[in-house]
């Protein structure tokens, strides 16, 4: 038992001390949410203690295809999430803004509840980058979204190197992964009978020492490097970014464009499991007589008709045209509004895809028609 | 609002399970509410009492099955200045409209000892397809809180605030995971109007399709993905000739993937 843990230094955490850590972090007011096995698959909950989480488990994915398998291993991170990601916490699907009431006259009740105060327990590389992505779209200097600030400052991130990508995944492309690349107040690369445990902020020390860890052992760093390294190998998918975003821009009128827009259900999964998606909508909810209205923010999104209808008409009325605006959005303009693709290589819009329309596969022959 | 006109409203049924009217019941904690923004002058379901037409506000569920049924359905668009066609019978003729992709009177022969006693029409319709209709409401049943928002949005001279997208964005919202990708199980979600909040599939059923399709479903595409991952033969073409059977696009997907 070593003391006095510093940031940047990496410790040795036995399995065992796993529900000290989170003990640990409950006693500091957080939430503990994690990986937990439901309904043939992977979400994203509460979990008090190590056995809440999979182990055991990895995910077979594939374009449409999710399978959960019990494999023989003990482990306990290498399983490659399901749908949902981390984006449900900090911009939640469906929130309250203010409710409106007409007493004697019209009175605006803002939604008063607390923001819960998250510790999030096993972002992958991919993950964290994507939540880094949304900080560019709502902590910008000119404005913030007070939704997702007061409960993103509150935020608790204990990260997770990637040893066991699955079939969708391209993170290796998209260089944020398998190793997580900062950002974390705790990393964790798991061995077979030890965690690994990077300290990458002040709080994640003062959990540490909370803790009974040990230190790591060269031995123990150079598996794990070993392992990262094989992981990086192991990709499912791979995407080349070198003529991007200019392959998208300049070739707007392919035929690959027609060709995809038939097969896409325009069913919006591909944007609702997006960790990096944006976009939503305002509804008002009255009572009978109107004199009440609740105001609610819910996920939208681009492949919705209705989010490119404007007063007289729809800029983007057919299939083909909202796929283009999305691929072309992740991949193109993004980059020049935020310096960053949209797109992490979490592999999630070709795994959910009811039909299995592949990023990947759809940049390459589009890179392949323009090239002819 | 007190001394302020109430609207009247009638409440009729055709052929149907009655579900659609009871989801009116069902609102329970809204009733007295809308009893007082509103005149229920005609529900046999509710109350034997009834006041003479016109009324304000006519709602229609149930399908038109029989000759009577057609001549009274004239009549009451007549006697009503707004028409609703309640649930998915009263939108795409229900699940009654199975009979009509086959033969209606051989099936009457096989159930009836006396088939010469029935009145029936060989195919069960939607209302839309004797009367103009000014607003539809999907579900089997309907959701009960797609009624209250469309009474409101009369009452409030607005337009209703109806979900406008697919079935799985309500799944997404709800954090539920995707039957067909997770378990292979054929859904038609991808393909139906929003409403329901995704009953069936966060409860690991494919969706029924009993909100009809969207106006922007690409069933072109789903309806061979669905065939794919059947686990019987003819499941996705009996899947899509279900509730919601006989709206047209799920009608034109399920022929189009026939044996």
């Amino acid at each position: 038992m070593l003391n006095n843990p510093t940031i940047n230094s990496t410790i040795s955490l036995p399995k065992t001390e796993f529900d000290t850590l989170l003990a640990a972090l409950r006693e500091l007011g957080y939430q503990t949410i994690g990986p937990r096995v439901r309904d043939e698959s992977i979400i994203y909950t509460h979990i008090e203690k190590l056995s809440d989480l999979p182990q055991g488990y990895t995910s077979k994915q594939g374009p449409a295809t999710f399978r959960l398998v019990k494999s023989n291993h003990r482990r306990y991170f290498d399983v490659i999430p399901g749908a949902q990601s981390w984006k449900q916490f900090l911009f939640p699907p469906r929130t309250h803004l203010f409710t409106v009431e007409k007493v004697e006259r019209w009175d605006i009740q803002p939604n008063a509840e607390k923001p819960p105060r998250y510790a999030f327990i096993g972002v992958r590389g991919c993950e964290l980058a994507a939540i880094e992505i949304q900080d560019r779209a709502f902590l910008r200097a000119d404005f913030h979204d007070p939704v997702y600030r007061a409960r993103r400052e509150g935020l608790f991130i204990l990260a997770v190197n990637c040893l066991h990508p699955a079939g969708t995944c391209f993170c290796a492309s998209m260089g944020t992964g398998p190793k997580v690349q900062g950002g974390y107040d705790l990393c964790l690369t798991e061995l077979e009978d030890t965690f690994l445990i990077e300290i990458g902020s002040e709080l994640g020390r003062d959990v540490i020492s909370r803790c009974q860890y040990e230190p790591a052992s060269g031995f123990l760093q150079s598996a794990a490097a070993k392992g990262l390294e094989r992981a990086a190998g192991d990709m499912g998918r791979h995407l080349s970014l070198d003529d991007l975003p200019s392959l998208l821009t300049d070739n707007l009128e392919l035929e690959h464009w027609d060709e995809v827009g038939k097969r896409c259900l325009s069913c919006a999964n591909c944007t609702q499991v997006c960790p990096t998606c944006f976009c939503w909508d305002a509804t008002d909810h009255t009572d009978l007589l109107a004199h009440s209205t609740r105001r609610e923010r819910v996920w939208d999104s681009c492949f919705n008709p209705q989010y490119s209808y404007v007063f007289g008409g729809n800029t983007r009325p057919t299939i083909k045209s909202r796929y283009r605006q999305w691929l072309t959005h992740k991949l193109g303009a993004w980059k020049e509004q935020y310096d960053t693709f949209g797109c992490t290589g979490c592999g999630r819009c070709i795994t959910w895809c009811p039909v299995g329309i592949d990023l990947t596969e759809e940049i390459a022959a589009l890179r392949k028609e323009a090239q002819a | 609002m007190s001394g302020a006109y109430k609207p009247k409203v009638a409440v009729y049924k055709f052929s149907s399970c009655d579900g659609c009217q009871l989801s009116l019941l069902n609102l329970e904690d809204e009733l007295l509410d809308l009893a007082g923004a509103v005149e229920i002058a005609y529900f046999l379901e509710a109350t034997r009492a009834e006041q003479p037409g016109p009324y304000d506000i006519g709602i229609v569920e149930g399908s038109i099955t029989t000759p009577h049924e057609e001549e009274r359905i004239t009549e009451i668009r007549r006697e009503c200045k707004l028409l609703i066609a309640l649930g998915t019978c009263a939108t795409a003729g229900g699940i009654q409209a199975l009979r009509n992709f086959t033969d209606a009177d051989r099936l009457a022969e096989n159930v009836y000892p006396h088939p010469e006693y029935l009145h029936y029409l060989t195919k069960a319709t939607p209302i839309s397809e004797h009367v103009q209709v000014d607003l539809e409401i999907w579900g089997c049943p309907v959701n009960k809180y797609m009624v209250l928002e469309a009474i409101a949005a009369l009452l409030q001279n607005r337009k209703p605030n109806f979900p406008p997208y697919s079935v799985c964005m309500e799944c997404k919202r709800r954090g539920a995971v995707c039957v067909l990708v997770s378990q292979g199980i054929p859904c038609l979600g991808p393909a139906t109007q929003a409403g329901c909040g995704a009953i069936c599939p966060a409860n690991g059923r494919g969706c029924y399709g009993c909100f009809g399709p969207w106006p922007g479903a690409n069933l072109e595409s789903l309806a061979p993905a669905l065939k794919d991952l059947e686990r019987y033969p003819g499941e996705a073409m009996r899947l899509l000739r279900n509730f919601a059977g006989y709206a047209p696009a799920f009608r034109k997907a399920a022929d189009s993937i026939k044996e």
